[in-house]
């Protein structure tokens, strides 16, 4: 089934919420809990109003606001350069996605062209990005189920390798700082390929690892299957995107749709689920990250030579010809896009983020209803949201 | 069969947990105080002021445009021009910074002021263990904390530093190549003046005021790196 | 050598004896009876209390080593560089729990908050009282009421715990009371229904009379432990999992899921009153640990005849200790289970297991003398393998690995 599909064949909304669930009239019996947003499994500061029938959630109020720094007046008012640090600090797990988002969208508006070394450091660094996303997913994941830390510790020390590569190149660990408009800050140091080669030659066997140690086990498939589950309607109308789109049963993703910058080069597949539980969420994400191998396998192999920045680019006094555009990329959560309109001054005149984690968010209440506390936790974890991201 | 995937995963901790005892792989972590990881040369933490000479106050390269004040995306830096001017590495009379505060605990290390910098000036250190009792004083790092010699950089990071280095080289033999052409059209015009004078002198006419476009200099190519 | 090996076997008791004996002439008559008993509670207060802070550091140094880090190695003698490997760790957290404030929620009930810790401490020690630590080593030998003893007082561990959860007054702690209530009530049957078996193959209540039920030798070295036959295999880890759903270890620890609902009934206890509970739920590990090797490890035996020459409490400590290490590595591999699924978990599986097990555990008694070895073997397992195989089967139809498809 695809986007298009799936849009014509729905019509109306097929979903409908469990109206009789809210308990009106059962006041003293049910028991109200705000969780959040000091709890440990919240990934941050993020708030869930739960109202309980014994463990059964029969209300789910998202709040969320608590971590809002104002990103997108501050870019307003600032440069455009200045507002590509700020990006980092978006997803601060993927900054580099981040930034070639935000990137694209000024290329697009100011009309630079990205030299194909470029090109190719951003498909890189992007799919490392992705690998290291997915491998912290299922690690908080797998935390937030009770597994005491340990698969996080080992997503944890593979993601370490690609911490370090990420540092090589661009100096910081989580917040690079790295794309320009009109290519990269700096090129490869020397040697940064031969060791990029080597990590992601290993990583298959790490995958392997993590699988043996939990997608065969039992408690795993019982606390995943069939919790948070989220149908390709519901998911279509409320604008999910990414890996709990795929995972619900819809091929849709930025890379082939759009096939932005050199991604139609490489074959890949995209893995989808059939049930759009948490389970195939964290399969889909455990197979995408093999798929994500297969792209970066060659890709490191031709990088060709050549600069790294369109030499048309401006790094001081950058002000692009008034008008619009909206660059979007398939960040390792889901569409990640920025939208900017240029007056022809130094700054946007209107800078607005379109984050998936805010708007994968939004059907919490719809995959918890109904299931308990422990389910609602899963299915959060699922979601994997960033709040530097969802409040922004 | 039930229990099996339990299993398959006690196996996987406990390789585990034997490879962390003999397995460098597994057991990636070093126990910080004593033992360290060389910093990646790429690495940055906070700005420092790169100075040439031995008295770093004197030898700042720092002319205090307040581009970087400008471009701060936190707008951490604080600069306020000096009223005189002194002589910098050109040799050229330029201004310099009275008063350069950088406000760390704001800082967040993008590198953006090191981009915009036309002089050189401002690049990233490695020095991470910055941390103080004093949280207000003690995070306002002052021109003097932030002056680093130029051999402190190229020690940290040793192709930038190269290429920086390089950019100055060229810069000092373009001023000297200019100077040398000024010292030449001023000797041509002199020369020119003094010939005019006597050839007035001889035909006993006014001389016409003499075109003092001197010769632009082409720009030298850019030294090898050092 | 012989005598040598059991004056060290024997040593604790000589030396109570001796005490005692010397005691008799000082001390008035109605004293003896206090300072015997006062003797036989000194070294259990000493023994497993030190065993717990120790455990406390080899936990977390396992669990690091089991995730690729170092665990704690630095607290060691305060003002010098010596570091004892960390295991000065649980002195300094010892201290850190005395000096810490102890907060009471204003709105709590502040004399059942205080009483809760306690009222958890007071039964788990008492549990001690009946269990063989080692030859003729048995603070309190109940010839008729051992077990039903340790059960009972298990039991009681239960109001306490909603005690705590009841009286901070906090959303959190009720949750995690209820699930602790529901959770300790169902496991404790099938509990019961696996050292039941036990009971009825040794005929007896005490606890040093199942021990001595095991001391048999067979084939000239082996002890008749009760894990040497199929219902004893399959009725240890049935209790090993009954055991650790009782003291809320992985997977079962959902009374105090941190992820979900933060630390369960102790959420709102701080200070020395936390460490109370802490220490109150690993002795009662530790207890679980002692019955289940009474029952089903042969006790204080050793499991082959040439290695008895090593103390009996020896032998006690050396598979208590083994069996923490089984605990902690379970808990550095497993994920918690959901409320629902475990009491399904209790009703569904392990009751059924249990009661099968009971049944085999008849037929293995009454086919003494009549059938042969091999065949009460193979039939012992075959009843209890194809029970099993059969509720897995129902466990795998509800979920199992899937395929995935993949669009290009």
């Amino acid at each position: 089934m695809t986007l298009q599909d799936l849009t014509q064949a729905m019509g109306k909304p097929t979903f409908q919420r469990k109206a009789e669930v809210i308990g009106i009239g059962r006041e003293g019996e049910l028991l109200e809990v705000a969780m959040g947003p000091q709890h440990p499994s919240t990934h941050g500061v993020f708030r869930m109003d739960v109202v309980l029938d014994g463990e059964t959630i029969v209300k789910l109020k998202p709040v969320f606001g608590y971590l809002h720094r104002n990103h997108e007046k501050i870019a307003e008012n600032t440069s455009y350069l200045a507002s590509m640090p700020y990006t980092d600090r978006l997803d601060y797990f993927c900054s580099l996605t981040n930034n070639w988002a935000y990137a694209l969208s000024v290329e697009k508006l100011a009309g630079l062209q990205v030299p194909e070394r470029a090109e190719y450091i951003r498909l890189i660094t992007a799919e490392l990005t992705r690998l290291l996303n997915h491998t912290c997913l299922a690690g908080f994941l797998l935390q937030d189920m009770g597994a005491l830390g340990t698969p996080l510790m080992y997503a944890f020390r593979e993601r370490e390798k690609i911490l370090d590569l990420i540092e090589s190149l661009t100096g910081a660990r989580m917040m690079c700082n790295y794309m320009r408009f009109g290519g990269c800050r700096c090129d490869l140091p020397p040697g940064w390929v031969d060791a990029a080669k080597k990590v992601v030659a290993e990583y298959s066997k790490f995958l392997d690892e993590f699988e043996t140690l939990l997608s065969g086990n039992e408690i795993l498939m019982a606390r995943t299957q069939g919790v948070g589950k989220l149908s390709a309607e519901l998911a279509v109308s409320a604008g999910v995107t990414g890996p709990m789109l795929r995972a619900s049963g819809v091929d849709y993703d930025l890379r082939k749709v759009d096939a932005y910058g050199i991604y139609a080069r490489y074959p890949f597949r995209i893995p989808l689920g059939t049930h759009g539980d948490v389970y195939d969420r964290y399969m889909v994400r455990m197979l995408e990250m093999r798929e994500s191998l297969k792209i970066l396998e060659p890709a490191l192999k031709d990088i060709p030579e050549g600069p790294v920045v369109d030499p048309k680019a401006k790094l001081r006094g950058f002000r692009p010809k008034p008008g619009e555009a909206y660059g979007r990329i398939e960040g390792p959560k889901g569409e990640l896009g920025f939208y900017l309109i240029s007056d022809g001054s130094p700054n946007p005149y209107r800078y607005r983020v379109r984050p998936p984690s805010l708007i994968n968010l939004t059907v919490l209440e719809d995959m918890c209803l109904g299931q308990t506390v422990a389910d609602a936790i899963v299915s959060l974890g699922s979601v994997d949201i960033v709040l530097g991201e969802v409040d922004r | 069969m039930l229990g099996t995937g339990i299993l398959k995963g006690m196996v996987e901790t406990a390789k585990n947990f034997a490879g962390s005892y003999h397995d460098p792989e597994r057991l990636t972590t070093v126990e910080y105080p004593e033992q360290r990881i060389a910093p990646k040369e790429n690495a940055r933490q906070f700005p420092m002021l790169i100075h040439d000479t031995e008295d770093p106050m004197k030898g700042l390269r720092c002319v205090a445009c307040q581009i970087c004040e400008k471009e701060c995306p936190p707008q951490c830096i604080y600069i306020v021009k000096s009223k005189d001017k002194r002589a910098d590495y050109k040799g050229q009379m330029q201004f310099y910074p009275a008063t350069f505060d950088i406000d760390i605990s704001v800082c967040m290390s993008c590198q953006i002021c090191v981009e915009v910098c036309p002089f050189e000036s401002i690049k990233m250190d490695t020095e991470f263990e910055l941390s103080n009792t004093d949280r207000f004083g003690g995070l306002l790092i002052h021109k003097e904390q932030l002056a680093k010699s130029n051999e402190h950089y190229r020690k940290i990071h040793p192709a930038d530093a190269a290429a920086s280095d390089a950019v100055l080289a060229a810069e000092v033999a373009k001023a000297q190549a200019k100077a040398k052409a000024d010292a030449e059209a001023k000797a041509a015009k002199a020369a020119a003046e003094a010939k005019a004078k006597a050839d007035a002198a001889v035909a006993g006419t006014v001389p016409a005021p003499a075109t003092s476009t001197a010769p632009q200099p082409t720009s030298p190519p850019a030294a090898p790196a050092a | 050598m012989a005598e040598v090996f059991q004056a060290i076997d024997q040593f604790p008791v000589t030396l109570k004896t001796w005490l005692l004996g010397h005691a008799a002439g000082v001390m008035p008559e109605w004293a003896l009876p206090l300072l015997s008993a006062a003797l036989s509670i000194t070294p259990i207060l000493a023994v497993f209390p030190l065993l717990f802070a120790l455990t406390t550091v080899i936990e977390r140094k396992g669990l690091g080593r089991i995730q690729n880090r170092r665990g704690p190695n630095r607290v060691g003698i305060p003002l010098t560089n010596i570091r004892l490997a960390g295991f000065g760790q649980f002195i300094a957290d010892g201290i850190k729990s005395l000096t810490k404030e102890d907060i009471v929620p204003r709105s709590a009930d502040k004399v059942v908050h205080f009483l809760a810790p306690i009222a958890l401490l007071i039964p788990v020690l008492l549990t001690y009282s009946v269990l063989p630590f080692g030859r003729n080593m048995v603070p309190l030998d109940l010839p008729q009421t051992g077990l039903l003893f340790f059960f009972a007082l298990g039991a009681s561990t239960e109001l306490s715990v909603f005690m705590a959860g009841w009286s901070s007054r906090n959303k959190y702690s009720l949750l995690g009371a209820m699930r602790a209530i529901a959770q300790m009530v169902s496991y404790e049957i099938p509990l019961i229904l696996s050292a039941l078996t036990v009971v009825m193959i040794a005929g007896t209540l005490s606890l040093s009379g199942i021990v001595e039920s095991q001391a048999e030798v067979r084939f000239g070295f082996l002890h008749s432990w009760h894990l040497f036959t199929p219902w004893g295999l399959v009725g240890f880890f049935l209790f090993l999992t009954a055991a650790a759903a009782e003291a809320n270890r992985t997977p079962f620890d959902l009374p105090e899921a941190e992820s979900e609902i933060i630390a369960g009934y102790f959420t709102e206890y701080s200070g020395f009153k936390f460490a109370i509970f802490f220490l109150a739920e690993y002795l009662g590990l530790f207890a679980m640990c002692g019955l289940g090797i009474t029952l089903f490890l042969g006790g204080w035996l050793p499991p082959f005849k040439f290695l008895g020459f090593i103390p009996s409490w020896c032998w006690f400590l050396g598979k208590l200790v083994a069996l923490i290490l089984l605990f902690i590595w379970l808990r550095g591999t497993l994920p918690r289970l959901r409320t629902d699924q475990l009491m399904g978990f209790a009703w569904k599986f392990l009751l059924p297991m249990t009661l099968i097990n009971l049944f085999v555990a008849g037929l293995w008694h009454l086919s003494v003398t009549s059938v042969p070895m091999t065949v009460r073997w193979i039939g012992g397992f075959a009843l209890l393998a194809i029970p099993y195989w059969l509720l897995g089967r129902g466990f795998e139809a509800k979920v199992g690995k899937r395929e995935y498809r993949f669009a290009n």
